[in-house]
């Protein structure tokens, strides 16, 4: 069904999962996760047209809860534990491109 | 050591006390902690401070609850109030919650004493806790072997008697295989019974927090603590804890039981022999042994490396070095968050996150994810057929007793197979348990495994009792 | 404006309203705009290791408010995660509905009479918000940007339209008329200077019957006038570029507020896979016809039925009152114009002062009740307050609340007696007899003459109508 995994599907993953792979790391895992998605083709290989996709164990439907408003957790204590802040606000380096 | 039963017995008709259990539980730990590395954290001052407050309600009269006085060890994953809570990763080295999760409010409400965190798999990724950024834990029955995981560290405090009971948390196996390896009684409850808010999470439709003791009463008795509907986790079943110490007696007369061959096959000789003479003794004890097989048990292992992964990579985005824990630095902040991630961030995790990512990307979902979700329909189907024949199944927990470090650490495959037999069940949302029935080459613990329908767990106490009293000897 | 010969814009919108809830989406901190930065968080909308969502019930009401308000399909819907990383947004993906949205459907009807389809009316979770500092003038160096999370978990409704908007002023009635439905449903407060109603807009152009060219995104429309403009110029920007032989790129592109010009934003090489999966912290929401009903009964009057309602009472408008009418539906002070119709008050007079002056001062119209509207603008009628002070009475009413005849009292803006008026007005004819007579010969425009003399000397304490009737009288 899907074609087998190359180094540049990979590096492309890498990238949306935010991690730089060294050379190495990139060969390793073409190969490890290969291995992986080798072993998943017997559910590849499954016709399961007919088939209703589970994605929780049990079906609980409108969870929800009042509109009441509850304590907040104390700024400082927060902000104690940001790697950077100022100004009461969490500090990072420069966003590139646009807000969506 | 006493069980955790005797000790909440004791320490609330005043023949012991909390802070002596604590110097007690702290003397064990002390012993073997440096040559074990079972805990990542110990908060002695708070454990003390714990303790003697238990001390003085029980002076005063009050009632302290279904474990006053019982030290309890804690998955590093679970949160608790300004203690360290790491999960094993360098990317939360440092990091104090300021918040508990709801389990271990419930334990500590319930009078017992937490000494401190233990080892896993770095965010619950593994199944001998060698993934672990902070050192593998060493297995006490034969510290050159791991100890299972990812609940490696919970495990080995209750096999080395340096608490009675534990916390741990199974994705697809992680306290009932470190159990079997390390010898103690471990669940996995029906998804939903315990809350998760406050567990770190490594795949949210899978992860359930589960006990672990010495013996089925001490496991049954913390399960009753921790279980009971949650308002702040909307997966939470809405329902009371179950009644369930009460009925650890009640013995498998008339019930069915099945033993399966997809949770043997594959096993070492000796573990399949343990499991024959598990199902002997428990038709011995007056259950029906039926022999079934249920083929689409063989999908769960495909089924489980696309969907735990696929969640994981999307619950581990928020280590990014923004607000909490590490931050590597750079020009920009995309630049951060991936330097932060790539040093913060084990092989295994990277190797996962990849997998789900994959799995998750434009072109391949219907091919993966969404193929994994149908086998996911599949097996809830399997076990629903087979529970209107059967009470419980019996299988093996893991295929072979301990194995040693490094055994498996450059095949991942080979390390995702020694999860085989308790995949199933997380797939399906059913509870499980592994005993401690007989021992293996190098004289290592064997355990065997129950299954049982969603909120059976009274039903598998039982069952794994009838084991525990006949012992596993051959 | 127009676009370069046979060329037709078509227009989607899409409209980001945060809903008027306590609290936020998934947490209980309260949901409220402008508190200090980072005050409003918790473990859930600060995305903290192990914590989890529990959904506020009133977002989903309101959600469904306007689903009934759009005559949509308001049924089976689940929650997914949208993947992608960004420093304002703590879990690094957002909760969105994808397949299964709450509101799916339905069409908004404008005053002009034109339909506009409905594709759906999902909700969402907002994000936090960024500051970007330049390096200029900072003792701490490079480029930064400051995260506040406050608004990290608000509830929003995510309003899609069909591509059925054909011009700029069609594309600011839909906005206006939807901005009304969801003031009216009690959804929204529909600010949009403070963010809480944002607008995306898909633009392409085509020759009128043929199918649809490329579009583009345009990001983040703040206001009427930029969504106006920003549509216009992106249109001919694109009929431009095809005419001289150039091709359209679908791409998002930002609308620059100072250089009134749309750019690349990203193009759809550059679009992110945002790997979306159904939340598995969430179970799935499935409103049963006794919640729906609930809803449905909370619902007021739409704008559209207002409107017809108020026009049935007011009859046939010029074309400044028509404009005057919109302000007052969109603003929900209809029942100001209804009571004052009710006790004879002017039609024109009953929206003009709706429109005008309760519009200028929309923070504090709850300090106004109905009965000083009414009082107020009968005194200007009995031409006991002339319309400046009438104005002012209103204004003082809404900053401090407070009884009309009171407030004009205190303001000294009791008219001159009648006496002292005709006392006024004889003087004056005795020093400009000339005029007197021109305008007792029938020289109308001399009346302004005589009523700028009146209030001249009486430093406008006099009532304009009342002059009037006096010089007519004396005639
Ligand atoms: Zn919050």
């Amino acid at each position: 069904m899907s074609s087998p995994l190359r180094r540049d599907d990979v590096a492309k993953v890498a990238k949306l999962a935010r991690l730089t792979l060294s050379d190495a790391e990139l060969d390793m895992f073409t190969e490890q996760l290969g291995h992986v998605l080798e072993h998943a083709e017997d559910i590849e290989a499954l016709d399961l047209a007919d088939v209703i996709p589970t994605a929780h164990p049990f079906g609980l439907v409108n969870v929800v809860r009042g509109d009441i408003v509850r304590p907040c957790l104390a700024r400082d204590e927060v902000l104690a534990m940001a790697p950077d802040a100022e100004d009461g606000r969490f500090a990072v380096p420069r966003i590139m491109g646009e807000a969506r | 050591m006493r069980s955790a039963v005797e000790i909440a017995r004791d320490v609330r008709g005043g023949q012991s006390s909390a802070e002596a259990e604590l110097a007690r539980s702290l003397a064990a730990i002390a012993a073997r902690n440096d040559e074990l590395n079972v805990f990542l954290h110990l908060d002695h001052q708070g454990a003390l401070e714990a303790a003697r407050r238990v001390d003085e309600r029980l002076a005063k009269g009050e009632d302290v609850g279904a474990l006053a006085g019982v030290p309890i060890a804690l998955k590093d994953n679970l949160c608790q109030i300004g203690v360290p809570t790491t999960a094993a990763s360098k990317i939360l080295s440092g990091w104090r919650p300021p918040y508990s999760a709801t389990v271990v409010e419930r334990v500590l409400a319930a009078g017992a004493i937490a000494v401190g965190k233990t080892n896993l798999d770095e965010f619950a990724m593994g199944s001998s806790t060698e993934n672990s950024a902070f050192g593998p834990t060493r297995n006490p029955h034969d510290p050159s072997r791991v100890p299972g995981g990812s609940s490696g560290g919970s495990a080995a405090a209750v096999a080395a008697d340096m608490t009675p009971i534990a916390l741990g948390s199974d994705t697809g196996g992680s306290i009932r295989q470190p159990a079997a390896l390390c010898g103690v009684v471990g669940m996995k409850p029906t998804y939903g019974l315990v809350s998760r808010y406050g567990l770190i999470a490594f795949a949210s439709s899978l992860d359930q927090i589960g006990p672990f003791a010495n013996n089925v009463s001490d496991a049954a008795l913390l399960l009753e603590v921790i279980a009971g509907h949650d308002p702040w986790d909307s997966t939470s079943l809405p329902e009371d804890s179950p009644s369930l110490l009460s009925h650890v007696d009640d013995g498998v007369a008339g019930k069915r039981i099945g033993l399966t061959r997809e949770l043997v096959d594959g096993a070492d000789d000796e573990v399949v022999a343990a499991v024959e003479r598990a199902a002997a003794v428990l038709r011995a004890a007056g259950a029906t042994i039926v022999e079934l097989s249920v083929p689409e048990f063989r999908l769960g292992l495909s089924a489980y490396y696309l969907i735990a992964p696929a969640e994981a990579s999307s619950n581990l985005a928020r280590y990014d070095g923004v607000r909490y824990g590490v931050r590597v630095d750079a020009e920009d902040v995309a630049a951060m968050n991936e330097a932060t991630r790539t040093a913060g961030f084990g092989a295994e995790v990277k190797r996962r996150i990849m997998l789900g990512t994959y799995a998750l990307s434009a072109g391949y979902y219907d091919a993966y994810y969404g193929q994994a979700l149908k086998v996911r329909t599949l097996m809830i189907d399997a076990f629903k057929r087979v529970y209107q024949d059967v009470d419980v199944l019996l299988g093996a927990t893991a295929p072979s007793v301990a194995f040693s470090f490094g055994a498996k650490t450059d095949n991942p495959l080979a390390m995702y197979l020694s999860d085989v037999f308790t995949i199933p069940t997380n797939l399906a949302g059913d509870p499980a348990i592994s005993v401690p029935f007989g021992r293996g080459e190098g004289d290592m613990p064997i355990g065997v495994q129950l299954l049982g329908p969603g909120r059976s767990e009274a039903e598998l106490f039982a069952a794994a009792r009838v084991l525990e009293v006949a012992g596993g000897a051959s | 404006m127009t676009l370069p010969e046979g060329w037709e814009m078509v227009v989607g919108l899409e409209v980001h309203t945060e809903l008027k809830t306590a609290t936020k989406m998934f947490c209980g901190c309260p949901n409220e705009f402008g508190a200090e930065a980072n005050t409003h968080i918790c473990p859930v909308c600060l995305g903290l290791p192990g914590s989890l969502p529990v959904l506020n019930v009133r977002a989903v009401d309101l959600a469904m408010a306007i689903g009934f308000a759009l005559h949509s399909t308001i049924g089976f819907s689940t929650f997914h995660r949208k993947n992608y990383f960004y420093p304002d947004m703590p879990k690094d993906y957002q909760i969105s509905q994808y397949d299964l949205p709450i509101n799916k459907g339905g069409f908004l009807d404008l005053p002009d009479g034109s339909r506009v389809s409905i594709e759906r009316a999902h909700l969402e979770e907002d994000t936090g918000k960024s500051t970007h500092l330049g390096a200029s003038g900072r003792i701490r160096g490079a480029d930064r940007s400051l995260v506040d999370y406050n608004r990290s978990g608000v509830p929003l409704v995510e309003i899609v339209s069909g591509p059925d908007i054909r011009s700029s002023a069609q594309a600011r009635a839909y906005a206006s008329e939807l901005r009304g439905i969801l003031i009216a449903a009690g959804a929204s407060d529909g600010r949009m200077e403070e963010g809480s109603m944002r607008i995306d807009a898909n633009v392409s152009v085509r020759h009128p019957d043929e199918p649809f060219g490329t579009r583009c995104e345009i990001k983040n429309l703040n206001s009427l006038r930029s969504l106006v403009r920003a549509i216009d110029y992106e249109a001919l920007r694109q009929s431009e570029l095809l005419d001289a032989g150039g091709t359209i790129r679908q791409e998002t592109r930002h609308w620059d507020e100072n250089l009134e010009a749309t750019s690349t934003m990203r193009t759809k090489e550059e679009a992110e896979d945002y790997r979306y999966f159904r939340e598995p912290d969430l179970v799935d929401l499935i409103p049963d016809a006794a919640w729906r009903e609930r809803v449905a009964l909370s619902l007021g009057a739409m704008p559209a039925q207002r409107r017809a309602s108020l026009l049935a009472r007011l009859g046939e408008l010029p074309a400044a009152q028509r404009d005057a009418l919109g302000v007052v539906i969109d603003l929900g002070f209809d029942h100001f114009v209804v009571a004052a119709l009710d006790a004879d008050v002017d039609g024109g007079l009953a929206l003009a002062r709706a429109a005008n002056e309760l519009a200028s001062d929309v923070e504090h119209v709850e300090n106004l009740s109905t009965e000083a509207y009414v009082v107020t603008l009968t005194m200007e009628q009995n031409g006991e307050l002339s319309a400046t002070q009438a104005k002012t009475v209103l204004l003082e009413l809404l900053t401090n609340g407070g009884d009309p005849r009171a407030v004009a009292l205190a303001k000294g803006f009791e008219q001159l007696s009648s006496d002292s008026l005709e006392a006024t007005l004889d003087g004056l004819i005795a020093q400009y007899s000339d005029e007197w007579s021109r305008y007792r010969g029938g020289d109308e425009k001399l009346a302004q003459f005589f009523i700028g003399q009146v209030m001249k000397v009486t430093r406008g304490q006099a009532n304009g109508k009342a002059v009037i009737a006096q010089l007519q009288s004396r005639r």
